[in-house]
């Protein structure tokens, strides 16, 4: 019996693989180590120090992500020393920006002012945009920290909302790096970073310029990742909250990549498209299309009943008499001209069950092979 | 695909050809950045324009438009010089391997620059690139098809990878990249005219009799059928009196519109099945409204043959129906009565009559898609083809010499023009150009020129020029652009009022009946 590749996590004894880092195995094992810069298939730096964890023997707290596991180790997760470490950290974290979610044990006044402050700075009439969905105010809650005591500083960089499409709001910037990883490092966009690699205060684009001045090209991947609500989806910031909707997963509609997305809806309306963590192929990865391309559903343009041209013009009609004017006229072509005479055009665009249907319907019912869609094209 | 997409990252050299993936494929060119910056892979990139992933790549050959046959000719000339094919792959899996080399023989690097333009050292440095890589995937898209030679194209592409035992091996393979979300899943479901599902030929008799035996009808066409490309021809002939359209706007996305136009004008009766009025639509004599894909439940088949779910998340718009309803509500009215409960139910169906399908079921693929092959319901699924034999038995090598397009420049029409698509739009712009943010960020066509024809044709950057072919003429904006290679210039043709296949050559590859989309002679000056 060899006692290689085992570790301790909570009193538990788990195999690993060389390589692994402790919160791999934690995560791996179901145990929950929080964090709020690890992002994974990245390289981990530890910056946020939340992951922090007690090793057996030595003096300091490790950060699980970027903590390789060793043979024989013993980590606790929640320890005391852990959880005081990370409250620290969170109490940072929140006293960094307009984090005015967990201020309500404040004294009142700095909670009216700070209040009055935000609505100024992003023009809101309500809390942060992404209240009730945010990992920091996820944790401030777990670990009951108790708000903010002192005075938010200045915030010195305005909020960007020159593009069509993201939001970018400094003064919520906790600085974590998943967005400039997520750009970099998974997208390959290589759009954003720190703006100076040792004492950094703000993410920017190019020399310091808006979004779409820069290589960014709207994935929308640092949206996706960003804990706090530092950057938001534009035409939903303020307009709609997490919970008044239901994800729906399906596949992209644009290209043959067939990302796996989520379609948000509220109210028969889809408000927002979020890529699916985890699974082939995209593991949470979309483009500006499959993002943000989605109001063509909700069109006033859209077709709603069928249609029938009479001298020139075209007239709505029901169905039933749609559908028997193309039964009638496809019946006499076919016996007047023979099957030949009629070619249908299926379509890329709609399902395999509708494309078989019309493959089914040419062979079966018209009798001719004049079958085809626009691949070609 | 013959490859998954998760496998391009795992490849240690990559051919991309004729795909501008950064922007046709955004999420699958991750995978290749990603197998350069984090893996070290070697990327090659041919191509006429100075496409993002150049900025990537180890190599980038600049090849004359219409030219591939010949420098993918020219680098299988020097791997066999220098011996780096795989000679028991040859051996073991290929036949009529010494017809390719007797043709080859010729392409020697001096005489492919020729023809090209790539420098000869270029073209060796990427045969041995390509060959000594443990495995080396190729990666094309429209610029390898879309032209009068696309099907020459393609097959010395399968060449090459065969040559260096580059097919059913992780990390290499044989890659076209599918435009349309569901162009394999239309083509898998028989939406062709010479094949019935999973590729089945119409005239094999016994295929076509189990097929009327399980439809209970008799008499279906041994003949096959005319492509799309086809149809308007005869339609313009008068041959061909009806055409029912679902979901396609051949008229943005043909070749030589303004014949294409005409044509559909002469049909006797023109059904148009979509989710807009395309200007497809306006010409029809029945516009039927359909749902659109998040209105729906079913299922697309993506470019790695991964047969995955959508799902219905909103209810459709006004009385618009699923497009499988309507054509069972017609085949019902027309004398064969069609009637499904739900998709799942005409999955079983395809299941029942599609080999390649037969072991896919919605509950099989409700977390995650199946790749077919998938032959029986406890069949995991194919990732990566031909790892034992191709469907032949073996891989046929095809021996194939360069030809001109079939469109060259003259005094006349000095410039060649070739066309594609920008990263915020999508096809004829149908659906995209209804979001504004990402009308903000592309709104409107343009033509991209290089800074020295520019100053040629006395065109300056961000002003209104006329470009003409032989077909037709459009006003589009000047995009000055390092892109663009002096010579060719560059539209997208997603914008139907600058549409670029105004000018495009109808003139068809002789085998797939694709057009020669990116190939044709144009002018371009000053707007009056
Ligand atoms: S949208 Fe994409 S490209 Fe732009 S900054 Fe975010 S991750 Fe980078
Ligand atoms: S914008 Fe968001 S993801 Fe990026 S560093 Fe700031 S908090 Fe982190
Ligand atoms: S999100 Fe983008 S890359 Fe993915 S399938 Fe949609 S269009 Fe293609």
């Amino acid at each position: 019996m060899t006692f290689q590749n085992k570790i301790s996590i909570n009193g538990n004894t788990f195999a690993f693989e060389p390589g692994e880092t402790i919160l791999e195995v934690a995560h791996r094992n179901n145990i929950d180590i929080p964090s709020l810069c690890h992002l994974k298939g990245t390289t981990p730096t530890g910056s946020c120090q939340i992951c922090v964890v007690q090793i057996a023997g030595r003096p300091d707290l490790a950060t699980a992500c970027s903590t390789p596991a060793e043979n024989d180790i013993s980590v606790l997760t929640e320890s005391p020393r852990v959880i005081a470490s990370r409250k620290n950290t969170l109490k940072t974290f929140l006293a960094s920006g307009n984090h005015n979610c967990a201020v309500s044990d404040s004294y009142g006044k700095d909670w009216t002012e700070l209040q009055l402050k935000v609505q100024k700075d992003d023009e809101s009439k309500e809390l942060c945009p992404v209240w009730g969905d945010c990992r920091l105010q996820d944790l401030a809650y777990r670990y009951q920290v108790t708000g903010n005591r002192e005075r938010i500083t200045e915030f010195p960089y305005k909020m960007e909302t020159v593009n069509p499409f993201i939001v970018r709001d400094f003064s919520r910037c906790i600085l974590c790096g998943r967005c400039v990883k997520a750009c970099r490092e998974i997208q390959v966009n290589n759009a954003i970073d720190f703006n100076t690699p040792e004492h950094p205060s703000k993410i920017i684009a190019k020399d310091d310029q808006a979004l779409k001045d820069s290589d960014c090209v709207f994935c929308g991947e640092c949206i996706q990742v960003c804990p706090v609500g530092a950057l938001v989806e534009k035409d939903i910031r303020y307009h709609v909250r997490q919970w008044d909707t239901r994800k729906v997963r399906t596949t992209c509609s644009y290209c043959g990549v067939g990302c796996q997305m989520f379609l948000h809806v509220k109210d028969n309306r889809i408000v927002k498209v979020s890529g699916v963590e985890g699974v082939e192929p995209n593991h949470g990865s979309l483009c500006v299309k499959g993002r943000f391309g989605f109001n063509f559903v909700h069109s006033q343009d859209r077709l709603t009943m069928p249609l029938i041209k009479e001298n020139g013009k075209f007239r709505e009609a029901s169905w039933e008499e749609a559908t028997n004017l193309v039964a009638e006229k496809l019946k006499a072509i076919k016996s007047k001209n023979g099957p030949d005479a009629i070619g249908v055009l299926t379509s890329a665009r709609v399902s395999n069950e509708e494309n078989y249907i019309a493959h089914k319907f040419t062979r079966a019912v018209l009798k001719t092979n004049n079958i085809d869609h626009c691949a070609r094209l | 695909m013959t490859n998954t997409i998760a496998d391009v990252e795992t490849a240690d050299a990559i051919l991309l050809t004729g795909t501008n993936t950064t922007e046709n494929h955004p999420v699958l060119s991750t995978f290749i950045k990603r197998a350069v910056t984090k893996r070290g892979a070697k990327l090659i990139v041919v191509d006429p324009r100075k496409i993002k992933l150049t900025e990537f790549s180890d190599q980038w050959l600049r090849p004359a438009l219409g030219s591939d046959v010949a420098w993918i000719n020219g680098m299988m000339h020097v791997i066999i010089k220098e011996g780096l094919h795989d000679k028991t792959f040859i051996e073991q899996r290929t036949e009529k391997f010494e017809e390719v080399k007797a043709v080859v023989e010729k392409y020697n690097p001096e005489k492919v620059e020729e023809i090209t333009g790539i420098p000869a050292q270029s073209i060796i440095d990427a045969a041995r690139t390509y060959a000594s890589a443990k495995a080396g995937a190729i990666v094309y898209c429209m610029g390898i098809t879309q032209h009068t030679s696309g099907t020459d194209n393609v097959k010395s592409l399968a060449n090459l990878a065969m040559l260096c035992g580059n097919l059913g091996i992780y990390g290499g393979g044989v890659n076209p990249l599918r435009g349309q979300n569901n162009v394999q899943g239309a083509c898998d479901m028989g939406g062709l005219p010479n094949v019935f599902t999973a590729y089945q030929p119409v005239t094999n008799d016994d295929v076509r009799k189990s097929l009327e035996t399980k439809w209970g009808v008799t008499g279906m066409s041994a003949k096959p059928g005319l492509t799309a490309t086809q149809m308007v021809p005869k339609a313009h002939d008068g041959e061909l009196k009806a055409l029912y359209v679902i979901g396609e706007n051949p008229l943005v996305s043909d070749p030589d519109l303004n014949h294409a136009e005409k044509s559909l004008k002469n049909l006797e009766f023109l059904v148009v099945q979509d989710i807009f009025m395309t200007e497809t639509a306006q010409l029809a004599d029945v516009v039927l409204p359909s749902r659109c894909f998040a209105e729906k439940d079913g299922t697309f088949s993506n470019t790695e043959r991964r047969v995955q779910r959508i799902r219905k998340a909103v209810e459709p718009p006004g009385q618009a129906k699923y497009d499988w309803e309507i054509i069972c509500d017609i085949a019902t009215r027309m004398g064969y009565p069609m009637s499904y409960n739900d998709p799942k139910q005409i999955m079983e169906e395809i299941a029942s009559v599609t080999p390649s399908y037969a072991g896919i079921t919605y509950d099989r693929i409700e977390e995650v898609g199946i790749h077919w092959p998938c032959p029986n319901p406890s069949h995991p699924g194919t990732p990566v083809l031909h790892t034992q034999q191709f469907p032949r038995g073996k891989g046929l090598f095809h021996a194939i010499e360069y030809q001109p397009p079939a469109e060259n420049t003259d005094n006349e029409y000095p410039l060649y023009l070739t066309t594609g698509r920008v990263i915020y739009h999508y096809h004829t712009g149908t659906m995209t150009r209804k979001t504004e943010g990402l009308n903000e960020r592309s709104p409107e066509s343009f033509v991209e020129v290089s800074k020295q024809d520019a100053d040629t044709y006395g065109i300056q950057d961000g002003a209104m020029a006329m470009v003409s072919s032989r077909r037709g003429k459009i006003s589009v904006r000047v995009k000055i652009s390092d892109k663009a290679v002096d010579g060719t210039v560059f539209i997208p043709f997603h914008f139907a009022e600058a549409a670029a296949n105004k000018l495009t050559n109808a003139a068809l590859d002789p085998v797939s009946k694709i057009p020669e989309f990116k190939v044709c002679a144009i002018k371009i000056s000053k707007a009056a």
